[in-house]
């Protein structure tokens, strides 16, 4: 998560509406029976770093292939760059993709792949030379133009795949799981590459994906589709800390929960009654009112353990239980904790090694577990 | 890209092509007329007389033997020759796949014509037998091509797992691999069987007297008065043909 | 004593090489034996009566200079090069269209397209001598139509041999092609044409050089044995439209000049082991496939 401070570190995006480099309007898309894409309406800024996020089947290669132009909507309008694309087909359109598994032509060289999409549009020979060398250089594959793809590796073929794309320059570049192949420690890197690529090329990337770290990671802004509906966009911190459903919750990192009903209300505070835990506080979420069923969720790192489980503060607002260590996880960098409730949940602590090093819990141990009301999001379902 | 509309048009018209030429056989085997093209009733006078005409009887027979020894024995040699490059590595090998390819890619009649000029050379005299022996070759290449593809396919742990699970070598090959090359082995003597019963070039020139194949009998009848029981006897082969065809597609799909 | 167990060692590799040794024994016999024979007896001299006389010649090999048959051996060369480029034309389509079906019909389109194969191969020229004839299917049927009065000379033509051969041999075409064009990457059809790629350039850049293995494998299977074609240009050639295959049957059992046939012969094999050769070259797959 430490990425997270790239991009507060960005401009702002006060950009007017009229800036959409993408503008997805109502878009439905059917595959026999099923209904892959519903009613859908985007708008991605231009230059700006955009995932669509979901689980498979949730429609999200849809939309991408909607994009490129490899399907038609049955219904609603796709505009890019503010130009139509109702009946435009995927050699006219101003963007490019790069494919999940690459689709490099074998019997091509990669300076042969990367300036496929100039000759197509007749560009000079003369002019064709250069672009292709700053392309691979910009993906730093330079000295491997004469290389086939089948004597590159897998992260190799990706950048020749990102040049071969790029060097169109197009308004919009489409990225289709462009880190599932790779391996973990490669997945990583390429997270900043491409991030920094981007910003160094200023076209807007639609990045679609099933991994959300790699979403949030790489994301100015994201959207959760489920079953081919968008059921939030934003910044990744506003879809973290503010998840508008229990599925958002729970497929964007890990979420703990407890199940509740609202006993009371103080203004902004309410008061969640439990079975088998009692009353925990929150901050309360806009249209509830008493009685209502609630689900309460906060994030592992939220949450704060301390060996001491004696007395409470009354003065101290924050919620806590007793709760006992089920099993500790280490992890390199975190311990995980996975603890057993007073009525029998398990939730997931998750406690930075470097912060506590003294206070290690062992399975079996008692446990007192602590969190701010602020930390934590209701949500009504 | 979907299929375009030209390229579904342009494949049916294939597929027309070459079936309508025989299913025009097919109808007019059934026309009442002696003069085939015009139309004139339907009959099945023709394929009664199929049955009648002897010289036509003697030389299916004929076939018939030829078809069934030599598929035994082009089995035998090709199961043989497909095991022994799939599983063996020795010097030669490669040569040893070109030189099998050679019975199927050599044009029929330079098979023929080797053959008769051998036989001649070292005395046999022409019979049933110097065709089976003919057949027996250009068939035994096409099931080791079949059985070796086959076998390819075929999982090497499996056997493996029979031999950690305490079986012999010969036991796990007789009893995880035969059986799961068996349908490929059935498709391809069928496939050989087929391709005998068909041949005609290669028995033409190795017929000796009184050996008449059935395609040679066609022939004939084809070179010399063509009387509309060829139709008759057309249809009546082609039907077998596709029968053998789908029972070997049938038999390899398993 | 060696049993079966030892045959085959633990990893089910042959220990001793014999299995191989009866079908190479067949084949060295019965098949390579034979074609050195050919050989030897090109060089050979006709008998009086028809037999082989062992008196050494080349005389066999000279005679074929001669006009006569040279445009014999030009005919059966153009006719096999026109029958694979039809083929190719014709069966692109087609094997591009199974390769592009769903997968669970293409076992079923690829069968309709090998069962006429397999249905004996006088049977089908003769269909075609049926419906080419002057009182065959197609001129009776224009003349009832009234668009001819006379019927149409169609049979015993180069046409007509082209024709069946084509009808012949059209399926070894579409197999190879099939399998080349199955194993095709559509995403890469998809990449060419997101890289604004006309359909027209798709075709030549991406599906035709990525199709050459079964281009070429396809163009063999039906070069050689139109080459050595017998059967088509005797049924639907006749006596004007004479191929080799012709030509060396005619030496054999109606002249029974043995030498000169197998001289004929033997050009004709070298013809099939360039065009292998020629293959090879060109990068045709090495198991046809």
């Amino acid at each position: 998560m430490f990425l997270l401070a790239f991009r507060r570190s960005r401009r702002g995006f006060y950009q007017s509406v009229t800036d959409s480099s993408v503008d997805i309007r109502d878009v439905t898309k059917r595959h026999g029976a099923t209904v892959a894409v519903d009613h859908l309406s985007l708008k991605i800024r231009k230059s700006e770093f955009f995932s669509i996020l979901g689980p498979s089947g949730s429609g999200k290669t849809t939309t991408l292939r909607l994009l490129a132009g490899f399907e038609q909507p049955d219904s609603g309008e796709i505009l890019i760059e503010g130009a139509p694309m109702q009946g435009v087909p995927p050699n006219r359109r101003p963007v490019n993709l790069v494919f999940q598994n690459y689709a490099l032509f074998p019997h091509m060289t990669v300076s042969e792949n990367v300036a496929f999409g100039l000759e197509m549009k007749g560009l000079p020979p003369a002019e064709v030379g250069p672009r292709v060398v700053d392309a691979l250089d910009m993906v730093r594959l330079a000295g491997k133009q004469d290389r086939l793809p089948s004597q590159l590796s897998g992260g190799e073929q990706q950048r020749v795949a990102l040049a071969r794309a790029l060097v169109n320059r197009p308004a919009v570049l489409l990225l289709d799981e462009p880190l599932g192949a790779l391996d973990r420690q490669l997945r990583q890197e390429m997270e900043v590459e491409l991030k920094v690529l981007q910003e160094r090329v200023g076209i807007t990337f639609v990045c679609v994906t099933h991994d959300q770290e790699e979403a949030l990671t790489m994301s100015d802004r994201l959207a959760v589709l489920h079953h081919g509906r968008l059921l939030q966009v934003g910044t990744p911190e506003e879809i973290y800390s503010g998840p508008v459903s229990g599925f958002v919750a729970n497929f964007i990192g890990v979420s703990n929960s407890l199940s509740g009903r609202v006993q009371e209300l103080h203004g902004e505070t309410v008061s969640i009654a439990v079975d088998g835990i009692g009353v925990v506080r929150s901050i309360a979420p806009p249209g509830v009112d008493v009685g209502r069923s609630v689900v309460m969720t906060i994030r592992p790192e939220r949450l704060r353990l301390a060996h001491d489980t004696g007395h409470e503060d009354p003065n101290d607002r924050r919620n806590h239980l007793i709760v006992r260590v089920a099993k500790a996880i280490y992890s390199g960098s975190d311990t995980h904790y996975l603890l057993t409730l007073p009525n029998n949940q398990v939730w997931k602590a998750a406690v930075q090694n470097s912060e506590s090093p003294g206070k290690r819990f062992s399975a079996g141990e008692p446990a007192s577990l602590t969190w701010s009301p602020a930390d934590a999001v209701v949500l009504t379902e | 890209m979907k299929t375009r509309h030209w390229i579904v048009a342009a494949s049916i018209t294939d597929l027309l092509f070459l079936y309508l030429p025989i299913a025009i056989l097919i109808v007019f085997s059934f026309n009442a007329s002696k003069f085939s093209a015009r139309w004139q009733g339907f009959s099945l006078q023709w394929y009664a007389k199929l049955f009648t005409h002897e010289a036509l009887l003697s030389s299916t027979w004929n076939s018939l033997i030829v078809a069934v020894v030599s598929t035994i024995l082009a089995g035998m040699l090709g199961v043989l020759t497909a095991v022994a490059l799939e599983r063996q590595a020795f010097p030669g090998l490669h040569a040893c796949e070109g030189v099998l390819l050679l019975p199927i890619i050599i044009p029929e009649i330079m098979m023929g014509v080797a053959m008769l000029l051998f036989f001649v050379m070292i005395g046999v005299k022409l019979s049933l037998v110097t065709i089976i022996i003919a057949h027996t070759m250009f068939n035994f290449p096409v099931v080791a091509l079949i059985v070796r593809a086959r076998l390819r396919k075929l999982d090497p742990q499996l056997e493996e797992a029979a031999l950690d699970l305490g079986a012999t070598p010969w036991t796990a090959f007789r009893r995880v691999t035969l059986p799961l090359l068996m349908p490929g082995i059935i498709g391809a003597l069928l496939m050989a069987f087929t391709l005998s019963l068909d041949d005609f070039i290669i028995s033409f020139f190795l017929a000796g007297v009184g050996s008449t194949t059935l395609p040679i009998k066609v022939y004939g009848m084809l070179k010399t008065a063509v009387t509309p029981e060829v139709n008759a006897l057309s249809a009546v082969l082609v039907v077998i043909s596709m029968g053998l065809v789908a029972v070997a597609t049938w038999v390899q799909r398993k | 004593m060696k049993t079966a167990d030892s045959v085959l060692n633990a990893r089910g590799r042959l220990t001793v090489p014999w299995l191989i040794v009866p079908p190479a024994a067949a084949l060295l016999v019965f098949f390579l034996m034979p074609l050195l024979v050919v050989l030897a007896v090109s060089f050979a001299s006709r008998g009086t009566y028809g037999g082989i006389e062992w008196t050494l010649t080349v005389s066999n090999y000279t005679s074929i200079l001669d006009p006569l048959y040279l445009r014999i051996f030009w005919r059966s060369l153009w006719i096999a090069v026109a029958s694979s480029a039809i083929c190719l034309v014709i069966g692109f389509p087609l094997a591009y269209a199974i390769a592009g079906a769903p997968k669970r019909w293409q076992g079923a389109l690829l069968l309709l397209v090998i069962i006429p194969f397999w249905t004996n191969f006088l049977v089908r020229t003769y269909a075609w001598m049926f419906i080419l004839r002057t009182e065959g299917l197609l001129n009776t049927a224009l003349i009832s139509a009234g668009l001819i009065d006379q019927p149409l000379n169609l049979l015993y033509t180069d046409g007509a041999v082209l024709l069946g051969l084509v009808y012949g041999y059209l399926p070894f075409m579409v197999l190879p092609l099939y399998a080349a064009l199955e194993r095709l990457d559509p995403a890469l059809i998809e990449a060419a044409w997101d890289l604004y790629a006309s359909p027209v350039r798709i075709f030549t850049r991406i599906i035709l050089p990525l199709s050459k293995p079964g281009i070429i494998a396809g163009c063999l299977l039906v070069f050689i044995p139109s080459l050595g074609a017998y059967v088509t240009p005797d049924l639907l050639g006749g006596a004007r439209t004479l191929m080799i295959g012709n030509l060396i049957q005619h030496q054999y059992l109606v002249v029974r000049d043995w030498p000169f046939g197998s001289a004929l012969s033997f050009i004709l094999m070298v013809g099939v082991l360039l065009a292998v050769m020629s293959y090879l070259r060109a990068g045709g797959p090495k198991n046809l496939a």
